[in-house]
């Protein structure tokens, strides 16, 4: 019963985390770039969000626990997708624009990332940010009312949470059936036949990587700000949740849909080990392992049956020059 | 008939062949415009004033023999890390795993200094057991995604990936279990320590292991690539696995093969961390150099030689930075990271510039660029000049070496 | 039908164009014109520059002067969509399809039209189209199941979707089969006739001739001239083509003393979808003669070769080698090639993929001269010296142009990487010499060559097997000829008394003696 009034709920809070990065690094996956820079991004984006919130906590100084919630919400998004797209930007300039190596770019990325949010966080006044926090984890208030448990678990979310699942299944319903989908895939999987049928294939690179990283950026604001109730440690913390989002791409072989499960899975995963009552220090610890240890599972069970419709875009991690000979 | 389009401003061709002179020149100018930049961006965010910044980069790294020595042997690990990553490179194998390579070795010496010093080993005997175990454990580690790779062709650099994350799990399950440590660390072990070099007096005592093994495993990396049998087969894989199949090397054999001897210098790299210099372990023991040596390999054109320089650059920032923050006051990491992450993102663009050429519109100011391009070259000819003649005369010191 | 040509409007005009990779001038000073509603041959060797300067008008290069007019209007294709919005299609050799995508989605990837993106319009104007030129096409079906012809059929289809008045296709016929190329030619005079201007990029005569209104010439990236296919025949072309009388006689002595060397029998293999690639394969390789295999491509001949090379795992078949003097017999069948090299079997194979296969194009000539012979020598360390005195001399002997034997292969012209390759399968002195289209894509005087070095090793007493695509040359060059079409063997002739038509019968008609049973 415990698994499904608490652990299930926070896993699910705890999974959009991993959801926003994997959405975005999927959109940024199907145009053909592995982008490393991941959990550089979701810092960027982690800073983002904390510095719009903290502009709309100035504005509510004098009664921060009724702050408004549409504008926290609006100001955590637009900060923090907006500067997860400029984190988006260094590395489509890079790797779109100046072709070079993905994994080099991505990796510098990250290491940018990292000190770039720890550094501004310290400057962000963080001292409204446990009751900001406490409005945007606020249940929608439909939902414990209407079917006890299963209300509460589906529909007693925090709205980031619906943005979430919105992103994902619209991500998903474009890449499968639109025109825009249909031509994204074609750039990541054959750049040069896209080329070739008039796909401007860098402009779909860079919208891809702009939009890709703007969804990520929401993941890192979303971790401070919707799960750890308004907290920053240090952007390890959120760069680990970006290598588990990366992890999260490959266990739901490039489908936004299926990763909404996944995400939640990998929710559980994360979470189980501190519910489980009477476990030894060990056992939680390994049980942390879980989400890589079944990621690389999925990869080579993936690769044995090697099935076409779950292998990676066929030429990811590849640059595209149209005149190569 | 009129013109319906402007021609475009500008369009991008392929360069087939760049001096090593000009090649060296573009980046040159890209690490002090990254410099610069970088230093701006310190300016206005910490307000440091650029001149200091760069007084201190120097002081960091040169500015007691103190700083010096630990600036050589951080450079040496670099490079070590470097040496371990680049024959699976040059064999397009993406081993994105280094942390975790090491991290698994640096494990298994921190085990046998703990255990077998408890139960009361000389010394000696533990160093002689810990070598080869935790060379053998990160062999292991390096070969299992290998092994997929070979038989499966299962993605190496998402594999290796993540098994540096479980490695680190492996690690917390080690000090918080095993060792015994609340606090996730366990202070220093006080036996099997790897031995000192030189007097009690000599400040870098403590370094020169790390340097000496460094430079003699970049002999024989070098040395393996170029005049062995092996380094010649690993090339042929990473060129062309048909080519490889129809002269009949086992490609299997050769990815497998390979990736045991990034195995046995991440090894060597964990054994020196844990062994030698810290004393110790904690999930952060590999400083993310198996990261930051891809970006290391990658520079150098996964050349050995060239990798001396390239690891040279980023320790010598990284440590720089290190104490411009102490200069400044500030407590995290953060201004490092942020200083570094841009001078790379200078030195992996002006990578484009190396291999492009972009033709501007024909137009006066193009041609009064073009005018000074040509002056310019001619000016840095005898750079280049002297460029080929060092690198021919270190290959003639290394062919020497080699047989 | 050409006289009324001169009326014809001018479609495209090409003024003085010139394109440069590097030193390598691919095009230059390249001026005419291509008119409505006719089809023009573009005729060159290969490296002429053909692909180069049509991928000029699909926007895939641009060119570095010169000027390109449509419908009398100067215009810059700086991209593949501006070509469609001039109304120009290619149909590019390699093609540009997306493998998991079906027919459908690569027909309306890119399209920015709403109503045209959408896939039921799509259906109903591609079957307009089928029906209007006679095309078969199933739009569900995905591209990796697809067959070579289909995926032409396929892109020829996107290109009139879009809307393209001008078609471009880079030697359409290069790997389809006979009936296939009539079921093509008989689509492009449709389209021909329906006012589009076709360009079909070629290097073979009798198609120029079957097909074209009028061949325009390139040679080693010039100019030439054009001509109207109805005022000029082979042999003049031939001459515009390689700019002098070349004498197309290969010297074939008779067979000296041939004896067994390699006998192959039943080798039945499978391909990747677990079909037979070859089935019940038998033949023999004598000593001092050249056996020829003809064939369609894509009928057998690469997996025949590689299975005697051991590189492809049989089903079923054993392939015997006698040795030399002591008559003892070895088994090569599912050996690797080093382990038959270590029995010391004398095998050499110059594969059809020069640089994906039997060379490395990123290392130089020294080291590719190393391929076969590195494991020799001192253990551990690589010797250099005699590799590279075996480069010094290939270059010499068979005058290959390179700046040293320190350059990339890859940046040699593909005579000079066909020398090197070569150079190094007969520097063993094989007693085996296998060779895929070894001539394939180089200049005449490169591609004799090569037939007299296959000559030489005949005359030295090796078993030449040659697998060819010209059957002039099959004709001239082999001794017997073994035929084969979908993997079978079809017949195995004498080359000095059979004819080209009996051949071309053998290697086309496959099912006539199983519908007569």
């Amino acid at each position: 019963m415990i698994f499904f009034t608490t652990i299930l709920p926070s896993a699910i809070t705890i999974a959009m985390v991993f959801l926003f990065g994997c959405t975005g690094e999927t959109i940024m996956e199907k145009a053909g770039h592995l982008n490393l820079g991941l959990p550089g991004i979701m810092c960027f984006g982690t800073f983002g969000g904390c510095f719009g919130i903290s502009l709309v906590m100035e504005i509510f100084k004098s009664n921060p626990d009724n702050a408004s919630y549409i504008l926290l919400i609006l100001a955590g998004i637009i900060g923090a997708s907006i500067f997860g797209a400029l984190g988006g930007l260094i590395y489509a300039f890079l790797t779109v624009s100046l072709k070079c190596n993905q994994n080099v770019t991505g990796l510098a990325l990250t290491t940018f990332g990292g000190g770039f949010a720890d550094y501004l966080m310290t400057k962000v006044n963080s001292d409204y940010f446990s009751q900001a926090s406490k409005i945007i984890r606020a249940h929608l208030e439909f939902g414990d009312s209407f079917f006890g448990i299963v209300g509460n678990i589906f529909l007693g979310q925090g709205l980031l949470v619906y943005v979430a699942l919105i992103l994902a299944i619209a991500t998903s319903i474009v890449l499968k059936y639109t025109h825009v989908g249909l031509s994204l895939r074609s750039v990541g999987e054959n750049p040069a036949t896209a080329d070739a049928a008039g796909i401007n294939t860098t402009t779909y690179k860079y919208s891809a990587i702009l939009i890709g990283s703007a969804i990520a950026g929401i993941g890192g604001v979303f971790y401070v700000m919707g799960f750890v109730g308004g907290t920053f440690e240090n952007s390890a913390t959120i760069q680990a949740f970006g290598w588990l989002a990366l992890a999260l791409v490959i266990f739901t072989v490039w489908k936004p849909d299926l990763a909404i499960l996944g995400s939640i899975i990998f929710g559980i995963l994360f979470l189980l080990p501190r519910y489980l009552v009477g476990i030894s220090f060990i056992t939680m610890k390994l049980l942390n392992l879980l989400p890589y240890i079944v990621t690389i599972i999925v990869l080579i069970v993936t690769s044995i049956i090697g099935k076409r419709s779950v292998q990676p875009p066929s030429s990811l991690g590849v640059s595209y020059f149209r005149e190569e000979r | 008939m009129k013109t319906i389009e402007k021609e475009p401003l500008f369009h991008v061709i392929k360069r087939s062949d760049v001096s090593i002179g000009k090649s060296f020149l573009f980046r040159a100018i890209a690490i002090i415009l990254g410099l610069i930049f970088a230093c701006l961006v310190l300016l206005v965010i910490t307000g440091a004033n650029p001149f200091v910044v760069i007084q201190q980069l120097f002081a960091g790294c040169f500015g007691t023999p103190r700083r010096f020595w630990t600036m050589f042997r951080k450079l040496s690990l670099l490079l070590l890390v470097g040496l371990a990553l680049i024959p699976a490179f040059k064999m397009k194998f993406w081993n994105l795993g280094g942390n975790g390579q090491i991290l698994m070795g640096a494990l298994t010496t921190a085990c046998c200094m703990h255990f077998l010093g408890n139960e009361g080993f000389p010394n000696w005997a533990i160093i002689l057991i810990m070598i080869p175990s935790s060379i053998l454990v990160s062999v292991i580690w390096a070969v299992i995604p290998a092994i997929f790779k070979a038989f499966f062709n299962t993605n190496e650099s998402l594999f290796t990936l993540m098994l540096n994350y479980v490695a680190e799990g492996i690690v917390a399950v080690f000090l918080s279990g095993i060792f015994k440590s609340p606090t996730g660390s366990i202070g220093i072990i006080s036996t099997g320590h790897l031995p000192a070099i030189g007097s009690s007096s000599f400040v870098g005592r403590n370094d020169l292991l790390s340097i000496i093994v460094a430079f003699v495993l970049l002999g024989i990396v070098f040395a393996y690539l170029r005049y062995a049998k092996h380094g010649y087969e690993l090339e042929v894989v990473g060129e062309s696995q048909n080519t490889a199949r129809y002269i009949g090397i086992n490609v299997k054999g050769v990815v497998i093969r390979t990736m045991v001897l990034s195995g046995v210098i991440c090894g060597i790299v964990g054994i020196l961390l844990a062994g030698s210099i810290n004393h110790s372990i904690s999930t952060a023991t590999p400083e993310n150099m198996g990261f930051t040596a891809i970006m290391v390999a990658w520079l150098a054109k996964f050349n050995p030689l060239s990798m001396v320089a390239t690891a040279f650059i980023i320790t010598f920032f990284s440590r720089g930075m290190a104490q411009v923050q102490k200069y400044y006051e500030i407590t995290n990491d953060s201004a490092t990271y942020i200083f570094l992450g841009i001078i790379y993102f200078f030195i992996i663009g002006v990578e484009f510039f190396i291999s492009y050429r972009v033709v501007f519109k024909d137009c006066k100011f193009i041609r009064w660029c073009n005018k000074v391009n040509k002056s310019i070259s001619k000016a840095f000819a005898p750079v280049g000049v002297f460029f080929t003649n060092l690198k021919n005369k270190i290959i003639k010191v290394f062919v020497k070496e080699g047989k | 039908m050409e006289v009324q040509m001169n009326n014809k409007n001018v479609k495209i005009r090409l003024e003085n164009i010139t394109k440069t990779f590097g030193k390598v001038i691919a095009n230059s000073n390249v001026s005419f014109d291509i008119y409505e509603g006719e089809i023009l041959s573009l005729l060159g060797e290969n490296g002429s520059g053909k692909t180069t300067l049509m991928n000029m008008l699909s926007g895939i290069y641009y060119p570095d002067s010169g000027k390109i007019y449509v419908d009398g209007e100067h215009v810059n294709i700086a991209s593949p969509r501006d070509a469609y919005n001039y109304h120009i299609g290619m149909i590019h050799q390699h093609f540009k399809l997306v493998d998991v995508f079906t027919s459908l989605e690569n027909i309306v990837l890119g399209i920015k039209d709403k109503k045209m993106a959408k896939a039921k319009y799509a259906r109903e104007k591609v079957k307009e189209i089928c029906d209007k030129y006679g095309f078969i096409i199933d739009l569900n079906k995905h591209v990796y199941e697809m067959s070579v012809s289909e995926k032409q059929t396929l892109e020829i289809i996107k290109v009139l979707y879009r809307g393209a008045d001008i078609l471009i296709l880079d030697e359409p016929t290069a790997v389809l089969t006979p009936s296939e190329i009539n079921t093509l030619f008989a689509i492009l005079k449709n389209m021909r006739n329906d006012g589009k201007s076709i360009i079909i990029i070629t290097h073979k005569l009798n198609e120029v001739m079957e097909i074209s209104n009028r061949v325009a010439v390139l040679r080693k990236g010039e100019y030439i001239g054009t001509v109207s296919t109805s005022e000029t025949d082979e042999k003049k072309l031939t001459e515009m083509m390689v700019g002098q009388k070349i004498e197309l006689n290969i010297n074939r002595s008779l067979p000296n003393n041939p004896k067994p060397r390699l006998i192959v029998e039943h080798l039945t293999a499978k391909n990747k979808y677990g079909l037979n690639s070859i089935e019940d394969i038998s033949f023999t390789a004598n000593t001092g003669e050249i056996l020829g295999i003809a064939g369609i491509s894509g009928s057998g001949q690469r997996e025949i070769l590689e299975s005697i090379a051991g590189l492809v795992k049989l089903e079923t078949g054993t392939i015997t080698y006698i040795t030399p003097k002591t008559h003892e017999e070895v088994n090569l069948r599912n050996k690797t090639p080093m382990q038959i090299r270590e029995l010391g079997v004398r095998l050499s194979f110059v594969p059809e993929d020069r640089l994906g296969m039997g060379l490395v194009g990123n290392m130089d000539i020294t080291d590719n001269m190393m391929l076969r012979s590195y494991q020799k020598g001192k253990p551990i360390f690589v010797d250099r010296h005699t590799p590279e005195e075996l480069a010094n001399k290939t270059i010499q002997d068979l005058e290959v142009v390179t700046p040293s034997v320190h350059t990339a292969v890859r940046k040699l012209s593909g005579g000079n990487v066909q020398k090197v390759l070569v150079g190094r399968e007969i520097a063993s002195s094989p007693k085996v010499l296998m060779a895929a289209y070894p001539v394939r894509g180089l200049d005449i005087n490169s591609s004799y060559t090569i037939y007299n070095l296959l000559n030489k090793q005949k005359e030295r007493g090796a078993a030449v097997i040659f697998v060819g695509e010209d059957l002039d040359v099959l004709l001239a060059l082999s001794d017997r000829i073994l035929v084969i079409g979908e993997g079978k063997v079809r017949g195995i002739v004498d080359a000095r008394t059979t004819t080209k038509e009996e051949v071309g019968l053998l290697m086309t008609h496959s099912n006539i003696n199983k519908e007569g049973e």
